[in-house]
């Protein structure tokens, strides 16, 4: 967990780059900083492992004031990749991986399994490239290095400064893969920079979007796509982004206002009665406030229709998925899909019903658009 | 003949003078880079830019001031001999040095710099398993240099009376003795390739060490 409290960094020619500057990044999480260039964001990340001290304010890491730690100790427990890749050209790619575990004094056996392993996750065979020297390697390759030299010692905080901007799309996009994948197994802290807002809204837990040294607008990418917090976060999402983003409806525009509901204190007979009327097969139970509270079908009145004394709240069910008004429509049927529902309700925060999404709506929505297309 | 006979002939002048010039170009040259490779990483390092300019100005003098009158300046203030031959060459040998510690230091890319510290290298690790073996190259053409320069530059001191292959060559200018001059400036040129060669190969030798150092150094 690494916290900024009030940070201010001013350099010595008098620029003030950061100014009162908070953020909490979590434990496990991939937060990414972006940002135009200049913004703060290496400045930032680097006040993370002292190679840059704050001016005023403090930064903590796992609730330890780092100003406390010394800076080689410190630098040692984080992983860190550079902006500009920094590999040391006069040792081999083995040795430039085996940095950190070598300066911790790590068993030889154990480092050489280490390289190899990291190697392999890259794609660079260990026999091929072990002993080359940087200067032997792409730029992409070299890149590779950089990354992996970070993850060496199994630091459990990693920095990323910029670290796939020298790859070509197709190999950033499968380390990014990489990264999200590795991520779900060893979930580390990262830092990422990067000023490619693709590559943030696909790696990150949580995006902080900084502008002349000011945190503007910090969210899940979900956050940050829907609700931008100016003109300027919207122009850097980019338009095309954002359309993209709304053209994805959300279930409030595709479901039903009008789900049929009871409360749960009516008999069975009354619900027969209401289920007839209105042509359905299932009743949605909600209390006197419209909170929901289960459904019905019309299987288990016909089952309990006998007991006089049943209620409907004594024959509910209650929902094991129920969807936000502003959930994506993808999410929605993704959902529908995974376990199988015929249908979702829609509620707001405090439990209140406020429409149903059922295959029907889904399909009434999607004929909407497609006919209204074909009438351009 | 008399070319070749006065190598047999006047070998142990010839040998004993070799001895003497190797001594005192080495003893100054020595001196050169104890003082200006740490001075020259030094100023690398520093906040101080002034006393960049400020070195280099001094060294600068010392160049400039041509040889014989550093010789002749010197004699007033230390005497004549060894010492102040030694004294002089050396003062002569650290500009280059310097200069080339200066550039070799500062020819590393930043990054690689900001990557080892950002790795956790401490300050001695980095200047001995980093910056020392990038700069190796400069340095040691810097030294390289400067040993042939402070070769023929130590043929003057006899003048100061310090002794030296310049003793034979002078000696048999002043009596005209061609083959003496022919054989006393032919050993000097043959040691001043010979060194030469030699610190070539030594260089070789510390980049190769350099770039196995980290393999050996905990296997
Ligand atoms: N060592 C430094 N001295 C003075 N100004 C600096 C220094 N490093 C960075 N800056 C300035 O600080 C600002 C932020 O830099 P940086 O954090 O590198 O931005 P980013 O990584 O977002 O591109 C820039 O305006 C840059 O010029
Ligand atoms: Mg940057």
């Amino acid at each position: 967990m690494i916290k900024f409290e009030n940070v201010y960094k001013q350099y010595d020619n008098g620029h003030t780059v950061l100014k009162n500057l908070n953020l909490h990044c979590k434990e496990g999480e991939i937060t990414v900083f972006i940002g135009p260039s200049g913004c703060g964001k290496t400045t930032t990340m680097k006040l993370i492992n002292r190679l840059i001290e704050p001016t005023k304010g403090k930064v903590l890491v796992n609730d330890v004031d780092i100003s406390t730690i010394s800076p080689v100790k410190l630098r040692r427990s984080i992983g860190y990749v550079i902006q500009h890749v920094g590999l040391f050209p006069h040792m081999t790619i083995a040795d430039n991986v085996a940095v950190v575990p070598r300066l911790l004094e790590w068993e030889e056996d154990r480092i050489q399994k280490q390289v190899k392993n990291l190697l392999d996750m890259v794609n660079l065979k260990a026999d091929t490239y072990a002993d080359r020297y940087p200067s032997e390697l792409s730029g992409g390759q070299q890149q590779r290095i950089g990354v992996i030299r970070a993850f060496a010692a199994e630091q459990s905080i990693i920095l990323m400064d910029e670290p796939f901007s020298a790859l070509d799309p197709i190999s950033r996009e499968q380390l990014q893969d990489e990264l999200i994948r590795l991520q779900k197994d060893i979930k580390k802290t990262i830092i990422f920079v990067t000023h490619d807002m693709d590559e943030a809204i696909r790696i990150a837990d949580k995006i902080v979007l900084m502008r002349s040294g000011k945190i503007l607008q910090e969210g899940t990418p979900e956050e940050i796509l829907r609700r931008p917090a100016n003109d300027f976060v919207k122009n850097f999402i980019g338009k095309k982004r954002l359309a993209q983003f709304e053209a994805i409806p959300e279930s409030e525009e595709v479901m039903t206002r009008k789900p049929v509901t009871i409360l749960p204190s009516r008999g069975l007979a009354e619900s027969i009665k209401i289920m007839e009327r209105k042509q359905v097969d299932s009743l949605m139970v909600v209390d006197t406030k419209d909170r929901l509270q289960g459904y019905i079908t019309i299987y288990d009145v016909l089952q309990q229709f006998k007991d006089e004394t049943k209620r409907v709240g004594d024959i509910m069910h209650t929902f094991e998925h129920v969807i936000a008004p502003d959930t994506l429509l993808n999410q929605t049927i993704e959902l529908m899909d995974e376990h199988k529902l015929p249908y979702v309700p829609v509620v707001k925060d405090d439990q209140t019903l406020v429409g149903l999404v059922t295959r029907g709506t889904i399909v009434g929505h999607l004929s909407d658009i497609y006919s209204g297309n074909e009438g351009l | 003949m008399d070319y070749i006979n006065i190598f047999a002939t006047r070998w142990k002048d010839l040998g004993s003078a070799m001895l003497e010039h190797i001594i005192i170009s080495g003893a100054a040259l020595l001196l050169g880079i104890i003082i200006a490779v740490p001075l020259g990483i030094y100023l690398v390092k520093t906040r101080y830019t002034w006393l960049r300019s400020v070195a280099f100005t001094i060294t600068n003098i010392f160049q400039t001031i041509p040889s014989l009158a550093l010789l002749a300046i010197l004699i007033p203030l230390i005497g004549i001999g060894k010492f102040p031959a030694i004294v002089a060459l050396f003062l002569y040998s650290l500009l280059p040095i310097l200069r080339n510690t200066y550039s070799g230091f500062k020819s590393i890319d930043p990054s690689v710099i900001e990557a080892a510290r950002g790795m956790g290298y401490d300050g001695r690790q980095r200047l001995f398993r980093i910056e020392l073996p990038l700069a190796i190259p400069y340095l040691m053409s810097g030294i390289r240099l400067t040993t042939i320069y402070v070769i023929s530059w130590a043929t003057l001191a006899t003048l100061i009376g310090a002794g030296g292959l310049g003793e034979l060559i002078y000696g048999g200018l002043s009596v005209y003795d061609k083959p003496l001059i022919f054989a006393s400036s032919i050993t000097t040129m043959l040691l001043a390739i010979v060194i030469d060669l030699l610190l070539a190969s030594l260089e070789r030798l510390l980049t190769r060490q350099t770039t196995s150092r980290e393999q050996s150094a905990s296997s």
